[in-house]
C-alpha cells in the first residue's frame, strides 16, 4: 500500500499543527464559535447529538494492520472502546472531547493518517473497490488513480470552498462495488481499442433529497489527462455549481439543469484550455512511482484447490456457510478474498470495537499481507488470504463475535447512525436494522432469500443510501413520532437504479412486518434463480403494493 | 439554529453542549449546566421560555457552552420529560448502547 | 479594514466607489456595471482604474479591457462562496493579466494562503490581522500537491528532482 514520502508527512504535520492552534484559540475564546464551526468542519468535527465526532479519513478504504491498531488505541484512550466504519469507507468516533482532538491528530499522522477533507464543501475521501488488486476482472488497481486523485484534492487551492460537497469514486472492474454512478463524479476504469488503459468518466450522481444517477460525458480520458479533466469538471462546478440553496448546490443539480451534453460541452472546452498548459499534465514516472506502492505482494504459487479447505467444510456446517456467504473468488489460483462482516445478528452495522480492532489487525498481518480495507458496506475485507487458512481465519474471527455469515444477504445492512446519534436526522435507523436483523436471524433462511440489500437512513440527507438499496428505509418525523418509509428496486451497482417509494410510511412497530410482508411476495413470486432485484425488476411495484397495503 | 420546540408548546428548557467536551447540558434555575435534565430550569409560556434562553448568552460568550436552544417538555410524576424523541435520546444516551450516555451515568434519565 | 499588497501591510488605495457616487481624484474602482457604461469616460481621465466583479460575473466579460484596469477586484460575499478562487486562475492564467487582483469581502485568515496560490496578490483583511497572523497564514504549508497560479513547484515535480539527484549520485 502507499506510503508516506517526507512530503506527504511534512503537510500532515502542518495540518496538525494548524488544527491544534485553531482548537486552542476556540478553547481561549479567541475564536468564536461561528468562525471555529468553519474550521473544525474542514477538519472532521462535527458536533453531534450527545457529543463531538471525529471522522478519520480511511483514504479508498485501505488500512495496515498498524493503522487499525491505532484506531483501536485512539478508540481506548479517547473515545468509548468503539468506532464506527462509515459507506465512505472512513471511521467515525462518537465521543471524543474538543480539547482531546490535538493529540489523537498527532496519533493518527504517527501512522500516516488524518481527518482532513473529511467534512466541509471540499473534495472528500476517494472510495473504492474493496476488492482492489484482488479482483479477477480488474484491468488495474483502482487505488493507484486512488492514490493520484487523493494528492491532487489535498489542499486544493481553488476547490476548498465548492458549493458543496464532492465525492469521488473509482473502479477498476465491470462488476461496479464502488457505487460510481451515485457520486459527484465515478470513475470507471476502461481499455481502449489499442489496450491503453484510460478512464470514463460519469459526472451528477448523488442521493440525498434528490437522487440522481450520473451522466457519463467522456468515454475515455487518458491517463496522463486525468488530473486536468476533474479540474476541468471542478471548475465548471465552482463557477455555476448554484450557491443560493443549499439543497440545490451539489453538481447533481447543475447537471439536471443544463443537461449533460451541455455539461459536457463546457467540461471539454474547460479541459481543451488547460490541458494547452501542459501544468497538470501526470508523467509517467510519478505513475510508476506511486503503482510500484500498489505491487502484488508476494503470492505463493499454490493448487486452486485446497484440501484442507474442502475438508473443514465438510466438517463445520457454520464455516461452510460463512465461506458460501463471505469469502470470494481471488485472481490468484489458492488465495481468496474474506469479507468480515461488521452486522452481527442484532448488532450495530459498521460498528467494531477497540478489541475488534486489533483482532482483525492481528489476522491481517498474519494471514493477508499486513493490510485490509473498509467497504461502503460497512464491513471490513481481507484481500488475499491462502485458502488453506481460511477455516483458521474463520475461527479466528469467530473468537471476536466477527465470523457472522451474511455478507450480501438479507441482515448484512447499511444503517446511517440515525436519531441514536445524528444530530441532523428524524428518526432512529440502527434499532430499525437490529430488528430486521433478528427477525431474518435464521442463516437457512437468509441463504433461500439469498442476495437482498436493505439500507436504511435516518434523514433525507441519506447517509445510509436508502435510495439505492434493493429495499429502501427511510425515517421521517411526523410530530416528534418517527416513521418509515419504504423504496423498492434501488441500486449501486453497475444496474444503479433509484428506489420507488412503495407507498404510506409505516410506524415503527409495523415498519419490519412490512419488509417480511415485501420479502414473502418476494418468495411467492421469484422465478428460478431470480434474486429479488430481479423479481422486482420483472413484476414491478404493484405485487408489493397490493400486499403491503391491502391488510392495512 | 435548527428548531427542535414546537410552536405554541407550554413548556420548555434550555439545552446546551459543553464546548470543550461537547457533552449535553441542561441549564438550571440557578443559572447553572447541569448534565441532567432533571435540574433543568423549566420556563412556562412564550416570554418565559425566550428570557430563559437569553440567560444561556453569558456562557455562550465565556466559551463554556456552545448552541443553546429551546425544546419541549412536560411534566409529570417521574420528572421532567423531554416531549420529542430527539430530547428523550439526547438526555438519556443512545438507545442502541444503554452502557453509554447518561442512561449510565446519570439516575434519573427517562426513556 | 487593511490592505495587505504582496504581504506588506500599505494605506489602503483604490477606493470602491458605488455607482451613484461621483468620483474622487486618483484611482478608483467601479463596478461592472458602470465601468461597461462609463468605459470611455473612465479611460479619458487618464487616471489608474479598477473594476469590482461580484460572485457571478465571470473574468471573460472584461477579457478584452484587462490592459486598461490597474485592478482586478473579485468579491467574496461570503468566504465559503469560493467562485472567486476560479476567477483569479483564470484572470491570471488565462486572460494573462499582470494587474492587481484584489479579494474583497468576506476574506478569512484560513484563507490567505488558498488566495495566494490562485493568483490574489492583494488582500483587504479583518482589523484584527496583524503581520503575525498574515505570515503564519499564508505559510502554513511547506508544500503543494497541485501546480497553480503562483508558480510554487508542485510536489511531484519536486520529487522527480529528488530522484533524478539520487540517480546521478549514483552514476558518480
Amino acid at each position: 500500500m502507499y506510503r508516506y514520502d517526507e512530503f506527504d508527512q511534512q503537510l500532515v504535520n502542518e495540518r496538525v499543527k494548524q488544527f491544534s492552534g485553531q482548537v486552542a484559540r476556540r478553547l481561549s475564546g479567541e475564536l468564536t464559535e461561528d468562525e471555529f464551526k468553519q474550521l473544525r468542519l474542514m477538519n472532521g468535527v462535527y458536533l453531534q447529538l450527545h457529543a463531538y465526532m471525529l471522522r478519520i479519513a480511511v483514504p479508498y478504504g485501505t488500512l495496515s494492520s498498524k493503522q487499525l491498531r491505532m484506531l483501536a488505541h485512539i478508540g481506548r484512550k479517547y473515545d468509548r472502546g468503539y468506532g464506527h466504519f462509515t459507506t465512505r469507507q472512513n471511521l467515525q468516533f462518537n465521543w471524543p472531547a474538543l480539547k482531546d482532538v490535538p493529540d489523537i491528530l498527532r496519533d493518527l499522522a504517527s501512522v500516516e493518517m488524518h481527518c482532513i477533507q473529511t467534512s466541509g464543501n471540499c473534495i472528500r475521501n476517494v472510495t473504492t473497490d474493496q476488492y482492489a488488486g484482488a479482483a479477477r476482472d480488474e484491468l488495474e488497481d483502482p487505488r493507484i488513480v486512488s492514490e493520484i486523485i487523493r494528492q491532487w484534492s489535498t489542499f486544493h487551492p481553488e476547490f476548498s470552498f465548492l458549493p458543496r460537497k464532492f465525492k469521488i469514486a473509482v473502479s477498476g472492474t465491470p462488476d461496479d462495488r464502488a457505487a460510481i454512478r451515485v457520486h459527484d463524479i465515478g470513475i470507471q476504469i476502461v481499455e481502449n481499442d489499442r489496450k491503453e488503459i484510460g478512464y470514463e468518466i460519469f459526472v451528477g450522481g448523488g442521493l440525498g433529497r434528490t437522487p440522481m444517477v450520473g451522466k457519463k460525458i467522456s468515454d475515455f480520458v487518458p491517463k496522463e489527462d486525468l488530473l486536468a479533466y476533474l479540474e476541468a469538471i471542478l471548475r465548471v462546478y465552482n463557477m455555476y455549481g448554484r450557491r443560493d440553496n443549499i439543497y440545490k448546490a451539489r453538481i447533481k443539480i447543475l447537471v439536471h439543469e443544463i443537461g449533460a451534453d451541455e455539461m459536457r460541452r463546457q467540461v471539454e472546452a474547460e479541459f481543451a484550455e488547460i490541458r494547452k498548459t501542459g501544468a497538470l499534465h501526470l508523467p509517467q514516472e510519478e505513475i510508476s512511482r506511486i503503482e510500484a506502492y500498489f505491487r502484488a505482494p508476494a503470492y505463493e504459487t499454490l493448487p486452486d484447490e485446497s484440501t484442507e479447505l474442502n475438508k473443514a467444510v465438510l466438517a463445520d456446517p457454520g464455516f461452510a456457510n460463512w465461506v458460501k456467504s463471505n469469502v470470494a473468488a481471488h485472481k490468484m489460483p489458492g488465495y481468496a478474498i474474506v469479507n468480515i462482516s461488521l452486522k452481527p445478528i442484532g448488532g450495530t452495522p459498521g460498528d467494531c470495537s477497540s478489541d475488534q480492532m486489533d483482532a482483525v489487525a492481528d489476522i491481517a498481518e498474519k494471514f493477508s499481507f499486513d493490510e485490509l480495507r473498509v467497504t461502503h458496506e460497512q464491513n471490513l475485507t481481507l484481500a488475499h488470504v491462502r485458502k488453506k487458512d481460511l477455516h483458521t481465519v474463520y475461527e479466528a474471527l469467530k473468537a471476536h463475535d466477527l465470523a457472522t455469515a451474511n455478507v450480501g444477504l438479507i441482515t448484512d445492512q447499511i444503517a446511517c447512525p440515525g436519531l441514536d446519534y445524528c444530530a441532523l436526522a428524524n428518526a432512529r435507523s440502527i434499532p430499525i436494522a437490529q430488528r430486521i436483523s433478528e427477525r431474518f436471524a435464521d442463516i437457512e433462511r437468509q441463504h433461500d432469500i439469498g442476495e437482498l440489500k436493505i439500507n436504511t437512513s435516518g434523514c433525507i440527507n441519506a447517509c445510509g443510501h436508502h435510495h439505492v438499496g434493493h429495499i429502501g428505509i427511510l425515517g421521517v418525523d411526523k410530530k416528534g413520532v418517527e416513521y418509515y418509509q419504504v423504496t423498492l428496486g434501488g441500486a449501486a451497482d453497475e444496474k444503479t437504479a433509484v428506489g420507488d417509494i412503495v407507498g404510506p410510511a409505516f410506524t415503527e412497530e409495523q415498519i419490519v412486518d412490512a419488509i417480511e410482508t415485501i420479502v414473502t411476495t418476494y418468495l411467492g413470486t421469484r422465478k428460478q434463480g431470480e434474486r429479488f432485484i430481479d423479481t422486482y425488476r420483472r413484476v414491478g411495484i404493484d405485487p408489493f403494493k397490493e400486499s403491503l397495503y391491502a391488510t392495512h | 439554529m435548527a428548531q427542535h420546540t414546537r410552536k405554541g408548546a407550554q413548556f420548555q428548557a434550555v439545552t446546551a453542549n459543553r464546548l470543550n467536551d461537547g457533552i449535553v447540558v441542561y441549564l438550571t434555575a440557578g443559572g447553572r449546566w447541569s448534565e441532567s435534565l432533571q435540574e433543568a430550569a423549566v420556563a412556562e409560556g412564550k416570554e418565559a421560555a425566550e428570557a430563559l434562553l437569553a440567560r444561556a448568552e453569558p456562557a455562550v460568550a465565556d466559551n463554556s457552552i456552545v448552541e443553546p436552544y429551546l425544546f419541549e417538555v412536560a411534566r409529570d410524576e417521574g420528572g421532567i420529560r423531554a416531549a420529542s424523541v430527539r430530547e428523550v435520546i439526547r438526555q438519556a444516551g443512545p438507545t442502541v448502547r444503554l452502557d453509554l450516555g447518561k442512561q449510565a451515568e446519570l439516575p434519573d434519565v427517562h426513556r | 479594514m487593511q490592505l495587505i499588497r504582496n504581504g506588506a501591510f500599505v494605506e489602503p488605495d483604490f477606493p470602491s466607489v458605488a455607482d451613484d457616487e461621483a468620483l474622487p481624484e486618483g484611482p478608483a474602482i467601479v463596478s461592472l456595471e458602470r465601468w461597461q457604461a462609463e468605459r470611455e469616460a473612465l479611460r479619458a481621465r487618464n487616471t489608474p482604474i479598477g473594476v469590482r466583479l461580484k460572485s457571478g460575473q465571470e473574468p471573460s466579460v472584461i477579457a478584452d479591457d484587462l490592459d486598461m484596469l490597474a485592478v482586478v477586484a473579485l468579491e467574496l460575499p461570503i468566504f465559503r462562496n469560493g467562485r472567486a478562487y476560479s476567477y483569479a486562475r483564470l484572470l491570471r492564467e488565462r486572460y494573462g493579466y499582470k494587474g492587481e487582483v484584489r479579494a474583497v469581502g468576506n476574506v478569512l485568515r484560513d484563507q490567505f494562503h488558498f488566495m495566494i496560490r490562485c493568483g490574489f496578490d492583494a488582500l483587504e483583511v479583518a482589523d484584527n490581522i496583524t503581520p503575525e497572523i498574515w505570515a503564519e497564514n499564508v505559510g502554513v504549508f511547506s508544500y503543494s500537491y497541485q501546480p497553480a497560479t503562483d508558480g510554487r513547484e508542485p510536489v511531484l515535480s519536486l520529487r522527480q528532482r529528488l530522484a533524478q539527484r539520487a540517480a546521478a549520485r549514483e552514476a558518480v
